[in-house]
């Protein structure tokens, strides 16, 4: 599986969770296979896709899923000691791992190489890490939703892009429907 | 009342809930209040843009955020800064040690602090300079027009506006 094939894959869990996605073809595939007002989607800002998702699940009690790529992990790799000491229950972060820079051209990534995420994050002091191959990633999303306990998931797939459209939706409307979502009883 | 606490104060006036800082050492009475007061949620940054991304999560969970950092970090934040905080329209209150002014110590500080307003000019980012100790009077009006305008805004706090703080 690619990380397309993933994100579909995951949609039906994504139903009505509060989504934060990353910057580029992740954001463009999941606006694809399945919109939703409880989608953020970064249309910049490389990297931040955790921070965002652990300031929001501290701020408030929904469950909150981000959704990043191997190299927004590296990018912003001070993410998982501040995720692993300021521990949310209601946060997963699921990281999908195809060790390429999937949206400049498949580059490939140190985590495709001699680094582990899953063993970073486990050094960092994230208390629950889970790594799955790429076709178990939607049942382990909905155990790690069940379980009430924040997670780490090292989702690893192959490497590779399909076509996609941009996201044709202005920033603050995207922020607007989505912070609607996260106020909705 | 020390100026510490007035800015802690000015924040919590303000529904100031969530705050993410860097340290600097003139910072480092403001950093300890914010986060022995329990009043904020205070959760420290690795590098700034970080802090940023913690700030606009915890704003769009109902939490108004600010950060508090040093002006070295105009220099690592300006994409977060242009791409996401001004983007999205996120407003982000920015109370910002105003290193290598008139009374700094560590020269190459002065390196950053020829271009920092210049920068901040640059980014449209409405920017206050405290100097004196009753500058910190503003901060009410300033962190209300940050929210108000949905803007980052900074506010600058030189070495001299520091040292009534001791």
């Amino acid at each position: 599986m690619i990380r397309s094939e993933v994100i579909k894959s995951i949609v039906p869990v994504l139903e009505g969770q509060l989504v934060v996605c990353n910057i580029g073809l992740p954001s463009q595939e999941l606006y694809m296979h399945h919109d939703q007002p409880s989608n953020f989607y970064m249309l910049g800002t490389m990297g931040l896709a955790s921070s965002i998702g652990l300031g929001l699940a501290l701020a408030q009690k929904k469950k909150v899923i981000a959704i990043d790529g191997d190299g927004s992990i590296l990018t912003n790799f001070g993410t998982l000691p501040t995720i692993a000491n300021n521990v949310a229950d209601n946060f997963i972060l699921l990281i999908i791992d195809n060790g390429s820079y999937g949206s400049t051209g498949d580059q490939p990534t140190y985590a495709g190489r001699k680094t582990s995420l899953t063993a970073v994050a486990k050094a960092c002091g994230c208390d629950t890490v889970i790594e799955c191959q790429a076709e178990d990633t939607a049942q382990v999303l909905r155990d790690a939703l069940k379980s009430n306990r924040m997670t780490i998931i090292v989702s690893k797939c192959k490497s590779g892009n399909v076509p996609v459209s941009v996201i044709d939706l202005d920033a603050p409307v995207i922020k607007h429907r989505f912070m609607e979502e996260v106020r909705r009883g | 009342m020390s100026i510490n606490h007035k800015i802690a104060d000015a924040l919590i006036r303000n529904k100031v809930e969530f705050v993410t800082t860097v340290p600097c050492k003139q910072l480092a009475g403001v950093i300890e209040l914010v986060d022995s007061d329990k009043r904020f949620m205070h959760v420290p940054s690795n590098k700034e843009d970080e802090g940023m991304g913690l700030c606009a999560g915890a704003f769009m969970g109902g939490k108004r955020a600010c950060i508090i950092m040093q002006n070295t970090a105009i220099g690592v934040t300006i994409n977060s800064l242009v791409t996401l905080i001004q983007y999205y329209n996120i407003p982000l209150p920015m109370l910002i040690s105003y290193r290598g002014e008139v009374g700094e110590k560590v020269a190459c500080q002065a390196e950053m602090a020829v271009h920092t307003k210049s920068l901040l000019d640059q980014l449209k980012i409405p920017t206050y300079h405290f100097h004196k100790p009753d500058d910190v009077n503003e901060l009410d009006g300033i962190l209300n027009h940050a929210f108000m305008a949905k803007k980052p805004v900074a506010v600058l706090m030189d070495a001299s506006f520091w040292s009534a703080a001791q």
